[in-house]
C-alpha cells in the first residue's frame, strides 16, 4: 500500500526566495506525523503543495498514490488551513452539508452528527458561523476537513485559536483518527502537543528537513540523576543501560537510594538544537 | 447586501417614475410640434419617452455593473487572501468548477436583476407616456449580455488583481467603455471618421459598450425620420448598431476570457 503522503526532493521557489530546497517526507497509512519548524521554514508551503494549493517548482508529491493536486488526491484528503474563513451566514450543519456535496460524500445527516460530536459542537449544530468564537470555528474547520472520510488529513496549526480545553478535545480527536487509521500531517508550533500525540516528527528549517524520526529516537541521553542520602547526584553521559549499575554501586558503597531518573532531551530541546544548530 | 440592493433599486425606480412624471407634465403642451421651414414632423412624445427610457437603461446598466463587480471582484485573489477559497478548491470539485460556478451565479443574478429593473422601467414609462419601445426583448438580452461581459472581465481580473485593485480596474474599464460610446455618438453627429474609428475599436475591445449601444438603438428600431435623427444626436440615442456578427463575437470573447481566467487560476498559488 502506498504512503498516505510522500514528498520526494520537493522544491519551491517564490521569486528569489527558496521556500523548500529538496524536502523528503513520508506519512504512512494511519500515521500521525508532526511538522515542526520556525516561522518561514516552509511548513505551510509543504502542506499546501500536498493539498494542491501551491505548485511545486521541483520534485514530486503524492497523496494516497495520486499526484498531489489531482482530483483523485483531493478526493482522498482533508485540509484545514492555518488562515481560513467560512461564510458567516451559514450554520455549522449547513457548512458541513455544503462540504459533503463538494466532496461527494453520501454520509448524510449521520456523518454530520458524528463529526459535530467528535469536535464537541453537537449543541452548536444550528448556530451561524458568525456567532461562533474563533475556537469553535477552528473545531468546525476540523469537522469540515473530516467530511467524506479522508485517508490523509493535512492540519495547518489546528489548535492556534483553542483554549486548553479545546486543545484537549483536538488531542482526543487526533487519537481517535489514529484508531480509525487516518493519516495526519500536523503542522503545529505547540511542541508539547506534538510530543503527546505524534508517532513521528519532522523538523524543517530554511526549506530543508533538519531532523526526522520518533521523538524517543531523536532524544539524546542527558545523564542519570539519583536521589541519595538527602542529595541528588548527577551522572552525565550515562543512559538507561548504565542506570542499574550506578544504583548497584551506590548501594554497595553504603548509600540509601530514594529515586532514579534517566534524563533525555525534550522535544523542545531537540527542536532548538536542530534549528539553532542549523542557524549557527 | 440584498436588502440594500432592493432598497436602492426601489429608490432608483421611484426617482425615475417621479422624474418622468414631472418632466412629461412640463413638455406635454409642446408635443407634436413642427419645426423648421420644411415642416419636418418631430414626435416629442417618442423623443421624450425614448430618451428618458434610454436614461433608465443607462441607470440599469450602471446598477447591474456595480452588482456584478461586488459579486465577482474578489472571487479568486480576494477570497484566497481572506481564506474563503482554500477549503473549496481542495475538494474534488476543482478550480475550474469553482470559477464556472461563480461566473454562472454572477451572470444569472445580474441578468435577472437587469430584466427586473428593465421591465419596471418600461412599465413606468408606459404608464406615464403611453409609449412602448419598438423592440422589448432584444434590448433586455443585450443589456444583460453587457453585464455578463463585465462579470467575465471582473472574474478574469480577480485571478490576477487584489480585490480592491480589481474593483477599481473594472469600474474604470466600464467608464472607459461609456466614454468611448459617447465619442461614437459625437462622431456620428459630427460625421467624424477618427472618432467613429475610436468608438468602433473600443466596441470590439470592450463589447459591453457595443451591446448597450445596440440595445439603445433597438428601442427605436422602427422609428424613422427626424425623430430618429434627433434621438441619435442625444446621449441615449444608440447611434451605433452592433450588426449581426456581433453576437458570435461576444460569445467568442467570453470564451477567451474564460480560457484566460481558467489558465491563470490553474497556475496561481493560493
Amino acid at each position: 500500500m502506498p504512503d498516505a503522503f510522500s514528498a520526494r526532493g520537493l522544491t519551491k521557489q517564490y521569486g528569489s526566495v527558496q521556500a523548500l530546497a529538496g524536502v523528503d517526507v513520508e506519512v504512512g497509512e494511519g500515521e500521525l506525523v508532526g511538522l515542526l519548524g520556525p516561522n518561514g521554514a516552509g511548513k505551510s508551503t509543504l502542506v499546501k503543495i500536498g493539498c494542491g494549493l501551491v505548485r511545486a517548482s521541483g520534485g514530486s508529491a503524492v497523496v494516497c498514490g495520486a499526484k498531489a493536486g489531482s482530483r483523485e488526491a483531493r478526493a482522498a484528503m482533508g485540509y484545514l488551513a492555518e488562515l481560513f474563513r467560512f461564510p458567516g451566514w451559514c450554520s455549522a450543519d449547513e457548512l458541513l452539508q455544503l462540504h459533503q456535496r463538494l466532496a461527494g460524500s453520501a454520509g448524510g445527516k449521520a456523518e454530520r452528527t458524528e463529526l459535530l460530536e467528535l469536535v464537541g459542537l453537537a449543541d452548536a449544530r444550528d448556530r451561524h458561523v458568525e456567532d461562533m468564537s474563533k475556537g469553535m470555528q477552528q473545531r468546525l474547520g476540523i469537522a469540515q476537513a473530516l467530511v467524506g472520510t479522508p485517508r490523509m488529513l493535512f492540519l495547518d496549526e489546528p489548535t492556534s485559536a483553542l483554549d486548553p480545553a479545546g486543545r484537549r478535545t483536538v488531542r482526543g480527536l487526533l487519537e481517535e483518527l489514529r484508531r480509525r487509521d487516518v493519516a495526519v500531517l500536523l503542522n503545529s508550533h505547540l511542541l508539547s502537543e506534538v510530543e503527546l500525540v505524534c508517532d513521528r516528527v519532522v523538523i524543517i528549517h530554511r526549506g530543508e528537513v533538519v531532523a526526522a524520526g520518533r521523538p524517543q529516537e531523536l532524544a539524546r541521553p542527558r545523564g542519570v540523576e539519583v536521589d541519595v542520602d538527602g542529595e541528588t547526584r548527577h551522572f552525565p553521559g550515562a543512559g538507561r543501560d548504565e542506570a542499574a549499575k550506578i544504583v548497584a554501586d551506590l548501594v554497595v558503597g553504603g548509600h540509601s537510594v530514594y529515586g532514579v531518573r534517566v534524563l533525555t532531551s525534550t522535544l523542545e530541546e531537540i527542536y532548538l538544537e536542530a534549528v539553532e544548530g542549523e542557524s549557527s | 447586501m440584498f436588502p440594500i440592493v432592493l432598497v436602492l433599486t426601489a429608490a432608483f425606480l421611484g426617482l425615475y417614475g417621479f422624474g418622468i412624471y414631472k418632466a412629461w407634465g412640463s413638455i406635454e403642451p409642446l408635443r407634436q410640434q413642427t419645426i423648421g421651414p420644411s415642416n419636418v414632423l418631430i414626435d416629442e412624445g417618442i423623443l421624450f419617452s425614448a430618451t428618458l427610457f434610454g436614461l433608465s437603461m443607462f441607470g440599469t446598466l450602471f446598477l447591474a455593473t456595480v452588482l456584478a463587480i461586488f459579486f465577482t471582484h474578489a472571487v479568486v485573489r480576494g477570497d484566497a487572501e481572506r481564506g474563503l477559497l482554500q477549503p473549496l478548491v481542495v475538494r474534488p470539485l476543482g478550480r475550474g468548477s469553482v470559477l464556472a460556478g461563480r461566473f454562472a451565479a454572477g451572470a444569472v443574478a445580474c441578468s435577472l436583476y437587469v430584466a427586473f429593473v428593465y421591465v419596471c422601467a418600461i412599465l413606468i414609462t408606459h404608464a406615464v407616456t403611453g409609449w412602448w419601445p419598438d423592440r422589448i426583448v432584444q434590448p433586455a438580452i443585450e443589456l444583460a449580455g453587457a453585464v455578463i461581459v463585465l462579470v467575465a472581465l471582473s472574474l478574469l481580473g480577480s485571478v490576477f488583481l487584489s480585490a480592491i485593485a480589481n474593483g477599481i480596474a473594472v469600474f474604470m474599464i466600464f467608464g472607459a467603455g461609456l466614454v468611448a460610446g459617447l465619442l461614437g455618438q459625437i462622431g456620428e453627429a459630427l460625421n467624424s471618421d477618427s472618432l467613429n474609428q475610436i468608438a468602433t475599436i473600443s466596441s470590439w475591445v470592450l463589447p459591453f459598450e457595443a451591446l448597450y449601444q445596440d440595445a439603445l438603438n433597438a428601442i427605436t428600431a422602427e422609428t424613422s425620420g427626424f425623430t430618429k435623427a434627433a434621438l441619435s444626436l442625444g446621449p441615449f440615442g444608440g447611434a451605433q448598431e452592433a450588426g449581426i456578427a456581433f453576437a458570435p463575437y461576444v460569445l467568442g470573447y467570453l470564451a477567451v476570457l474564460a480560457f484566460l481566467a481558467a489558465f491563470g487560476f490553474a497556475r496561481r498559488d493560493l
